[in-house]
Formats: C-alpha cells, structure tokens, sequence
C-alpha cells in the first residue's frame, strides 16, 4: 500500500480564534494609574511642647472654599505659588548659626531663616475642590524638586542627573548596583531642602 | 522571446492572508501582557486630578486602595450626588475607614504591615471636607503614608472647569 500522505490542517480559522481572544483582552483592559503624590501624615498624638516657630519661618498657603489662594496674606494666582515658595525657601536671611551658604535666595530678614527651618503651611476649605488642592500640593512640590535639582547637579555635576531623574533611577530596580552610590547622594539634598509641609486641618467658613 | 510574456495572464491575485493570524496573535500578546485585572468594580466617578510632580507607587501587594467620588450614573438614583467613600466593592461612611484599613493590614504579610501605602483615587471635583474625614481617620489608626494618586499632567487642567 502506498503511504498516504497526512492531510493538511486547515488554519483558515485560526485568525478567528485569535481576534476573539484579542477582544475579550481588549475589552478588559484597564491601564491603571499607579502615580501620584506621596504625602505623609503627621501622627495623632499631641506634642506635648510644640516648639515655637517664628512668624517669618512660616509661609502660608490658603485656599477658600471659591478655589481662590492667599498666599502669605496676599491673593495670589497659582502660576506663582511656585516661584514664592522658591523665593521663601531659598530666602537664606539666617545669621550666625542660622545661615545658609548654599541658597541663593535674596537674605531677607523677613523672610524664612534656611531651608531647615522654613515651613510651607498648607489650609483649605473643606469645600475647596480636590483638584485645586493637587494643583497647589504639586506646585509646592515643585518647588523644593526645583531647589532639589538645583542642589543636586551643583554637587554632582559628572553624574548628568537633576535629583528628580536619580530618585527615579534609585527606584528602579533595572539600575540596582546603583542604588549604593546614589542614596547618600539623595540624602544629602534632601538634608539640605527637607520637605517641611505642613497641612493645617480645614475650616468650615471663610 | 516567450519568457517574458509568461505572467501576461491577467487577473490580479488574491493577498495572502496567511501572515494575518501573526498580527493578530502579536496584538493579542500585548494586550494580555498588559493587562490588569480590576480587583473591584468602580461605582464612583473617578476622573483623577493632573500633576507633573510625581512618583510612582510601591509594588501592588502594599498598597491599598480608597476610592472616591460621586456615584456613577448607574448607581445615583439610590445613593443621589453626594461624593461618597468605595472600599473594595461597596460604598462606606468614613467611620469604615479605619475599619477596612486594619483589616486590610491584618490581611497582608507581617513584614509589609509596616510599610503599606494607602492610595488615594478620588476623583477632581470632590470638595476637600471629605479628603479630609478620611484623612483624620487614617491618622486615627496610623496609616500615615498616603498617596494622591493622579494622571500626569499639568497642573493648569485642574483649575479649569
């Protein structure tokens, strides 16, 4: 008997198979959003002998309930908040103990002692809207990774980083054998610009 | 002479459709490689702020997840326009809060109780009066890291209406 040969498969259908399962993944996807702002809160229990800031120390940020801001008691449009805040941070206007050798900021005594010392003081309304609230937070995050990177590439100036791509790459586990040689480097600038922000609970009117 | 007037047969002739399994299997792939399976179904609207000042989350086994805002279309005859709290499937008060954070703690593995992460999915148009709630209630029972979650953006979308 002569050998038959196997008859071809037909993969005509095949395709068929494939959108079908193409759509059913199609359908349920959901790309999730896994970023955002990271905050931490401050512990419940009372301090006991709450330290006493200066007056000139403290910027305030107040939003109302008609997502209007007042800015160190002046209304202010968000388009500035970063520059002020820079401006408060990097004041420097400290003496003796106090002083900062590393801002560039324009020493005024009436503004914020060093970067240690300034607090960013954050109040809303309670009917604020939360995305006038997230505008606002990344400004003023912007404004100490704006002084971070400064900072930064001022002391490393061979790595071809700012210090929000090396906080990025300390993160990420592909850059490994990095991470050693990168976070004291991080920590450093954070020292210098430590991220004092301050969430004041809401009020209910004004 | 006649070898050039061989292909003269007329009829133009069908494409192969033989590499299109190959497309589409490629597509699939990437799609399923993709994909994230939702753990809960959203019954809130959940349009996220924009900002550009951000960092990527911890791995997913630490974070929990709060959502809020104000009920989908399909759910606001019975629970009206309020902006509302979702923990895992079900809306809740912000007395759950604390609840559902300890419980979710006692769920996850005792070397990640301590370095859980608790991301905030609210969505743009909720008033801070609720943000806040679930914050004091955070505080309450020590969940002290939290996350804003956004889309990346610029910060300019979200003073517009």
């Amino acid at each position: 008997m002569a050998k038959r040969a196997a008859p071809e498969v037909n993969a005509g259908s095949m395709a068929d198979i494939a959108f079908l399962l193409l759509i059913f993944f199609l359908v349920t996807t959901t790309i999730e959003t896994d970023s955002g702002i990271n905050r931490k809160l401050p512990p419940t229990d009372e301090v006991v002998d709450p330290p006493i800031i200066k007056e000139r120390n403290i910027f305030t940020v107040v939003v109302n309930k008609n997502n209007q801001f007042l800015v160190e008691e002046e209304p202010m449009d968000i388009a500035n908040i970063r520059q002020a805040a820079i401006e408060f941070l990097d004041n420097g206007g400290g003496t003796g103990d106090e002083a900062c050798d590393y801002c560039q900021g324009a020493k005024d005594p009436s503004s914020s002692d060093n970067p240690e010392k300034a607090i960013i003081s954050l109040k809303n309304n309670r009917e604020t809207s939360y995305k006038v609230y997230i505008a606002v937070q990344n400004e003023l995050v912007a404004a100490y990774n704006d002084l971070r990177d400064r900072e930064f590439v001022r002391l490393n100036p061979l790595l071809g980083l700012t210090f929000v791509e090396a906080n990025k790459r300390y993160a990420d586990p592909r850059f490994e054998n990095e991470r050693k040689k990168l976070k004291p480097k991080l920590d450093e600038v954070k020292a210098m610009y430590p991220q004092k922000l301050s969430e004041a609970e809401p009020s209910k009117n004004n | 002479m006649a070898k050039f007037k061989k292909k003269q047969d007329g009829g133009t002739p069908a494409i192969s459709t033989a590499s299109l399994p190959d497309i589409v299997f490629m597509l699939l792939f990437f799609f399923m490689v993709a994909t994230v399976m939702r753990d809960s179904t959203l019954m809130v609207q959940n349009t996220l702020p924009a900002a550009d000042q951000i960092q990527k989350l911890d791995k997913k086994d630490r974070v929990m997840y709060i959502y809020a805002g104000k009920p989908s279309s399909r759910y606001a005859d019975k629970y009206g326009s309020q902006a509302r709290i979702q923990l895992n499937d079900k809306f809740a008060t912000v007395e759950d809060v604390g609840a559902f954070v300890l419980a979710e703690r006692a769920s996850k593995r005792q070397e990640l109780q301590n370095v859980l992460t608790t991301a905030l999915k609210v969505d743009g148009d909720t008033n801070m009066g609720l943000i806040s709630d679930i914050k004091q209630e955070l505080r309450q029972v020590n969940a002290l890291k939290i996350n804003y979650t956004t889309r990346l953006g610029d910060y300019t979308q979200n003073t517009k209406n």
